[in-house]
């Protein structure tokens, strides 16, 4: 490799990229707009969550298990006169739970014979209906210790549980959905950079003139990767920035480490676009086969927000190929446990390898051949 | 004139699956997604890995355990001499909980006190950890109640029953690949649509196109003719395999779905072909297709809900096309809901389809003179 025509090379790069807008915009005006958009709009926290609570006789002891879910800052309590209307608004998608206190509920609890609470969910988003169940259980168990200090004795809860959640103690849906999206976001841009970057000289026809130009595949290969890992790098640390300042995700890692492990990601999802582009010499389906092969599965195999442990095995092992899960790994112990070697170390291991075989792929696969 | 139509969509089928890379790309992603991502997508924690650290010598501390061990979403990978061992499980992600018992906890509970154990949990995935909490709450719960009932202490003074509407196991597969049926349908009309025009601009055949006696709104027609014949089709296949293959109840009115689905996909091949008149290049177009698919995807409830979000953005969902179509396809698929029902979702989608394609047309035409 030659330091003065890689150099031009990288002019003529920077200079295309300078003139089309487009590459400049990919690389901040995207990460900025997703970044912005996702951090505000993703949220796995469900609050204010609309529940109708059945009364058939309010009583004194029915009104502080209502008060503590009218308290609760997951709920907007809506009293309703019966259970008819409460099964139309929960159809009607107005209501998301019913809270059915059944009206021998006081005398029942009074005689110490077991009451029951109904508690209605709608099921359709299974995962929102799953917290609404934790939310009401919590209300129920504060309503319950209550009635312990009132009775003067334990009521039917013996064990003294603490639950204690490591790293993100309030349970914050958006520090951990942050740092993933960072990691969705680059997968995206990095490999649209450079997706389109050679497809594009094969369609206008200038491919032919790098060839015949006295410069080596692996040259051109070069000087098409470093300028937009300059760029793609610039974008990262706009993300990272935006994570820790707008979003208020803490940063208990070290910095040296997260730009480290960002500069072998970006050479990876860089790679892959490289490959893709020289794969297919045409701009369409190139742009098809890394929006295909970058975001959405960046989106839904990555661990960004469903769990790579639930999946089903197969599905895990598909997951061991995509950069963007390790990626996310890393970042989301950097972000939320600091700099956890056991972590960090294997997934660095991966990137690396994977960064060998995309640009080794695709420098094997280049050639200056016209057919 | 018909005729005309006829050829010209004809001409387009032929631009769009003539090379066997493209004809490719229409079908093997979308089937392969709709598979890997059914099986994916899914909030239901299955397998929590755990570790115990037991430092009661009692009966009760061992039945908490069993009772653990023997539900079948945990299960335990290791036990341990002491607390210290922990943050090496939980921090390499080996473990996603520890369950730490105390010295006194058979002691406390026999003589009436609060018996004291923990449950630590890795918050790095703070819906994973919300989702184990609740199961491992139920699990104490269960426990407590016969304990209760077993050692005469008086038992809860009203037990929480709770039934699921629609999902009686609130599987998140049902909520989801319904989903993946208007994601996959959504990304293929959007591309093809948006590429059509600036292909051929970028080619050099539009000017041929606009020098053929077609009218500009045949032309639109001829583009957007066969985006809604290849979504149509793709939306019927993956919505037959999500019930066959997934087992997914169609509960509802298929017409209502059919309805819906027909009226998405005018908008949505309406936005697509804005986005390719707008668009001078190919490049641009893809582009533009994308600065528009990603957030329509994040913001359309498909994996987060809207309620969740803030104000000012639950409004901005409201020009999103699939964010209605999310709640038919759910209605449809779940809910048992026919037209009517779902009323409320078509009028906006209609609004939107009409507008986008009104916006296109014009676009299309201006940039003919």
């Amino acid at each position: 490799m030659n330091g003065r025509r890689l150099a031009g090379l990288i002019i003529k790069e920077t200079l295309q990229i300078l003139r089309d807008p487009s590459a400049l915009g990919i690389a901040f005006v995207l990460p900025l707009f997703l970044l912005l958009l996702f951090g505000f709009g993703v949220s796995l926290n469900a609050e204010h969550v609309p529940i109708g609570v059945v009364a058939d006789h309010p009583s004194p002891t029915t009104d502080p298990l209502v008060a503590a879910l009218r308290h609760s800052r997951y709920f907007e309590v809506r009293t309703l006169a019966g259970l008819g209307p409460a099964r139309d608004l929960l159809s009607r998608r107005e209501i998301d739970a019913i809270l059915w206190l059944r009206n021998d509920f006081s005398r029942q609890t009074l005689t110490r014979a077991p009451a029951s609470i109904g508690l209605i969910v709608n099921g359709t988003d299974a995962n929102t209906a799953r917290l609404v169940e934790g939310y009401v259980l919590q209300s129920w168990m504060i309503w319950l210790a209550q009635q312990s200090q009132v009775a003067a004795h334990p009521l039917g809860l013996p064990v003294g549980l603490q639950f204690r959640i490591w790293f993100n103690p309030a349970l914050r849906s958006q520090d951990y959905l942050v740092p993933g999206l960072i990691a969705v976001i680059m997968t995206l841009i990095g490999a649209l950079l450079t997706a389109l970057v050679v497809a594009r000289e094969w369609e206008r026809g200038t491919m032919e003139a790098l060839m015949a130009a006295p410069v080596t595949m692996a040259e051109i290969l070069a000087g098409k990767l470093l300028p937009y890992f300059v760029l793609g790098m610039g974008g990262m640390a706009l993300s990272v920035a935006l994570a820790v300042f707008v979003f208020a995700v803490p940063l208990h890692g070290s910095v040296l480490i997260l730009a480290l492990t960002s500069a072998l990601f970006m050479l990876v999802a860089l790679g892959m676009g490289l490959l893709i582009s020289s794969l297919a010499r045409i701009q369409f389906v190139a742009g098809q086969i890394a929006i295909v092969v970058t975001f959405l599965p960046a989106f839904i195999l990555s661990g960004f927000i469903f769990d790579i442990r639930s999946m089903p095995a197969p599905v895990q092992m598909i997951t061991r190929i995509l950069p963007a899960r390790y990626f996310v790994s890393i970042l989301q112990s950097v972000f939320l446990a600091g700099n956890v070697w056991s972590v960090i170390l294997p997934d660095m291991a991966a990137l690396a390898a994977m960064a060998v075989f995309f640009l080794g792929i695709t420098l094997a696969r280049s050639r200056k051949r016209l057919d | 004139m018909w005729r005309r139509l006829i050829a010209l969509i004809h001409k387009e089928f032929l631009a769009l699956l003539r090379d066997k890379a493209s004809r490719f790309v229409l079908i093997g992603p979308p089937l392969i997604q709709l598979l890997v991502f059914s099986y994916a997508a899914t909030y239901d924690l299955s397998n929590i890995a755990f570790v115990v650290v037991n430092d009661d010598p009692g009966l009760a501390g061992r039945q908490v355990l069993a009772r653990l061990t023997g539900a079948p979403s945990f299960h335990q990978i290791a036990t341990l001499p002491s607390t210290d061992g922990i943050a090496a499980f939980i921090d390499s992600g080996r473990a996603l909980m520890a369950v730490h018992i105390e010295r006194d906890f058979t002691r406390d509970l026999l003589a009436g006190r609060p018996g004291p154990m923990q449950i630590i949990i890795d918050g790095r995935n703070s819906n994973t950890a919300t989702i184990a909490l609740n199961y491992a709450n139920e699990i104490i719960l269960a426990f407590e109640a016969d304990w209760a009932a077993s050692h005469g202490t008086p038992p809860p003074p009203a037990s929480l029953i709770t039934r699921a509407w629609y999902n009686p196991d609130l599987l998140s597969r049902w909520f989801v690949v319904p989903g993946i049926v208007g994601l996959l349908t959504f990304v293929v009309t959007i591309l093809v649509s948006a590429l059509s025009v600036v292909r051929e601009r970028e080619s050099g055949t539009y000017d041929q196109l606009l020098v053929s006696p077609y009218r500009p709104w045949e032309i639109l027609l001829g583009k957007a003719i066969p985006g809604f014949l290849i979504g149509g089709a793709e939306a019927a296949l993956i919505s037959a395999a999500a019930v066959l293959w997934f087992g997914v109840p169609l509960t509802g009115n298929p017409l209502a779905l059919v309805l819906g689905l027909a009226l998405f996909l005018i908008s949505a091949i309406g936005i697509g072909l804005v986005i390719s008149a707008l668009a001078a290049t190919q490049q641009q177009g893809l582009l533009g297709a994308f600065l528009f698919l990603v957030p329509a995807i994040i913001l359309s409830g498909f994996a987060s809900p809207i309620a969740n979000m803030p104000v000012a953005v639950q409004y901005l969902t409201r020009l999103n096309p699939m964010r209605y179509l999310m709640v038919i396809l759910r209605g449809a698929f779940l809910q048992g809901d026919g037209i009517h029902a779902l009323a409320d979702q078509y009028w906006p989608l209609a609004a939107l389809g009409l507008a986008s394609m009104t916006i296109a047309a014009w676009l299309v035409r201006r940039r003919m003179y």
